[in-house]
């Protein structure tokens, strides 16, 4: 993950995740976990590079659930789901932001940190900061 | 305070109005006084002035002042309406009560007398047949005396007490039972008088059975009185929330089944306890901003037309919907005009209240600085310095000027000032000073109102009490019910609400089940 300043803008390589929520019984479910968050301890966060970095991960994926299915990986940190972002979000909105009951389908920005390898290696000399 | 002296020219009356007190503390009242020239009529007491002799004084006309003090005798328009008043207060010559009261008093001597009568009329009307009373008879008077007696006790503890209010209409369980009673000794006597009176039985000893078996029963009865009268209503089942109309002061109670008449006592004299005293004072400003409002827009008709006086049915639409039309211009007018009222409104209560605070600045430095004149003599420095020694009113009175000043300027900035005459703030102060208390505590009932009961007889109004309800005020509370009872400047609005049934579950948790552990970072699975 690149380097954060607070206050400064953020530039990561992304990817596009579409997860399907499944339905079971009364609730919509997404099969993953998540952990972090501004008002949670980032130096417990076992998945970031940046031990002072309070966003949102991936903590956990059910095997065999809609994460799973749709390719996401744990320890991928969410920067935005359904166009909103969620570098700057407490633990709760941020849970409140992907169960909502109205929407079916959740679209997420993710990055995680082998993907700036892979954009590095194919660019071959062209390094993306 | 101005003296004036009106003279009228006729020789045999001489009109004075005396002391006219104009001070904002109290209007004192205005004493007319008639002086007539013949001496048979005494003069009113201590007349220091000079001339009730006009022949003999020459200048008796142009300097004569007589300035006398309150006497016995005059009697000044005040009292006069006082005295009307408490003659309407005390003789309360409504029939009703007195018709109830004798029936009751009927009642009871009949339910008295009754077993005794039992007991006796055999004994007078056939001595020479009736059986001889054995042991276990007369074993039986007793228990008949006895329970007649504490048939006596219980009915004087619950009837016997002084009616505490009238109720517009009858007491319905109170009617029932005594239709029962009735009903009950009736058919006793008949029983009785058939049965035994007709036949003349001679075992006397059923006879005294059958009026003990009386007794039980009407003691019984009594059982029913008191949960029907009394225990009944303990429960809560209601919830009313009473709302005075002119200030909106509201407060909750709870209370049980009752009609709604009992219902509006209740309610009544909880208000006399807590609500604070109806001050009309209070509304006069925002009845003039209200005034204003009204003030400010006019309604002209450009085009000629005269909305009809009467809507009547349906052909009067146009009328309907004009009137209809003009108001909501008028409402759409008043929302877009620049109204500042409200500007003016903030600074005013701004600057009233900042005027309070330090009117009540001045006046609690002024109480603590009187109190600081007397002190409590004890025992025995009375035996040692005899000092000029006063009784609590006497105390009262001579520390009163120093803080009446004060006093009065924050009454009347707090529009309190008719609430409070001078007699009964230093009836208060003599019994601050009498019961040992501090400044702040004498201060107390002048810096918040209090309720109702606290202020004098004419700010109680306990008579003039209207119930205004759609349903029949003997009927119980509902849910949903609501009634009015009507004063004269003010009503107050009580809406009722069933108490909601509460059903409670029970969860055991074992006191050794309380662990914890630290939180590292939370994960939530979604």
């Amino acid at each position: 993950m690149s380097n954060f300043i607070p206050g400064q803008p953020l530039v990561a390589v992304v990817q596009r995740i579409e997860i399907k929520k499944l339905r079971q019984g009364d609730n919509l479910i997404l099969g993953f976990s998540i952990g972090g968050g501004i008002d949670q301890d980032p130096g417990q966060n076992p998945f970031s590079d940046d031990k002072a970095d309070k966003g949102i991960y991936v903590t956990r994926i059910t095997p065999g659930g809609p994460a799973e299915t749709a390719d996401l990986k744990m320890g991928d940190k969410i920067m935005q789901v359904n166009g909103y972002d969620m570098t700057m979000m407490t633990h709760d909105q941020a849970r409140k932001r992907l169960t909502k009951k109205n929407e079916d389908v959740v679209r997420l920005l993710v990055t995680r940190k082998s993907l700036e390898e892979a954009v590095k290696n194919s660019m071959g000399g062209y390094q993306r900061q | 305070m101005e003296s004036l002296t009106v003279m009228d020219a006729e020789e045999e009356e001489v009109l004075q109005v005396l002391e006219v007190c104009q001070t904002i503390e109290e209007f004192r009242e205005v004493i007319v006084t008639t002086i007539e020239e013949d001496s048979n009529n005494s003069p009113p007491v201590a007349s220091s002035g000079t001339g009730t002799k006009p022949s003999q004084d020459d200048n008796w006309g142009e300097t004569t002042t007589a300035v006398t003090g309150t006497s016995e005798h005059s009697l000044s328009q005040e009292d006069i309406v006082r005295i009307t008043k408490d003659l309407e207060d005390s003789v309360g010559l409504d029939c009703r009560r007195y018709f109830t009261l004798t029936l009751a008093v009927v009642m009871g001597l009949l339910v008295f007398l009754t077993p005794v009568a039992f007991l006796v009329l055999p004994h007078l009307l056939w001595p020479e047949k009736l059986q001889s009373c054995g042991t276990a008879c007369e074993g039986l008077f007793i228990s008949v005396a006895f329970k007649l007696l504490i048939l006596l006790l219980a009915v004087w503890a619950l009837f016997f007490r002084s009616p505490r209010a009238g109720l517009p209409r009858v007491f319905v369980f109170r009617a029932l039972l005594a239709v029962l009673v009735l009903l009950f000794v009736m058919s006793y006597w008949l029983f009785y008088g058939v049965r035994i009176l007709d036949t003349q039985d001679d075992n006397y000893q059923g006879i005294v059975q059958y009026a003990v078996s009386l007794v039980d029963a009407l003691l019984f009865i009594h059982y029913l009185a008191i949960v029907l009268l009394e225990l009944r209503q303990l429960q809560p089942r209601f919830s009313v929330c009473v709302m005075r109309s002119t200030d909106g002061e509201k407060r909750h109670y709870n209370l049980g089944q009752l009609s709604i008449q009992r219902a509006a006592l209740a309610v009544l004299e909880h208000y006399y306890c807590d609500f604070p005293v109806h001050n009309p004072a209070l509304l006069s400003a925002s009845k003039s901003r209200a005034a204003k409002h009204l003030a400010g827009l006019k309604v002209y008709n450009v085009d000629g037309e005269f909305p009809a006086a009467l809507a009547e049915g349906p052909g009067n639409n146009a009328a309907a919907g004009m009137a209809h039309s003009q108001s909501r211009a008028m409402i759409a007018a008043a929302a877009r005009r620049r109204d500042t009222s409200h500007n003016e409104l903030y600074y005013e209560d701004a600057e009233h209240e900042r005027r309070v605070r330090k009117r009540k600045a001045r006046l609690v430095v002024a109480v603590e600085e009187a109190f600081t004149h007397i002190k409590r003599m004890q025992e025995e420095e009375q035996k040692k310095t005899p000092v000029d020694v006063m009784d609590p009113r006497e105390a009262a009175q001579a520390i009163f000027p120093s803080m009446a000043r004060a006093l009065q300027k924050y009454l009347r900035t707090t529009k309190q000032q008719h609430c409070h005459s001078m007699e009964s703030i230093q009836q208060h102060l003599a019994f601050c000073i009498t019961n040992n208390m501090t400044p702040k505590a004498f201060l107390e009932s002048y810096l918040s109102a209090g309720p109702t009961l606290q202020y004098s007889r004419s700010h109680w109004l306990a008579r003039q009490w209207t119930l205004i309800s759609d349903a029949s005020v003997t009927s119980g509370l509902s849910d949903g019910c609501v009634f009015q009872l009507k004063c004269v400047d003010f009503s107050l609005v009580v809406t009722t609400k069933k108490i909601p049934y509460i059903q409670m579950s029970e969860e055991y948790i074992d006191p050794k089940s309380h662990k914890f552990v630290l939180r590292l970072q939370s994960e939530t699975s979604v």
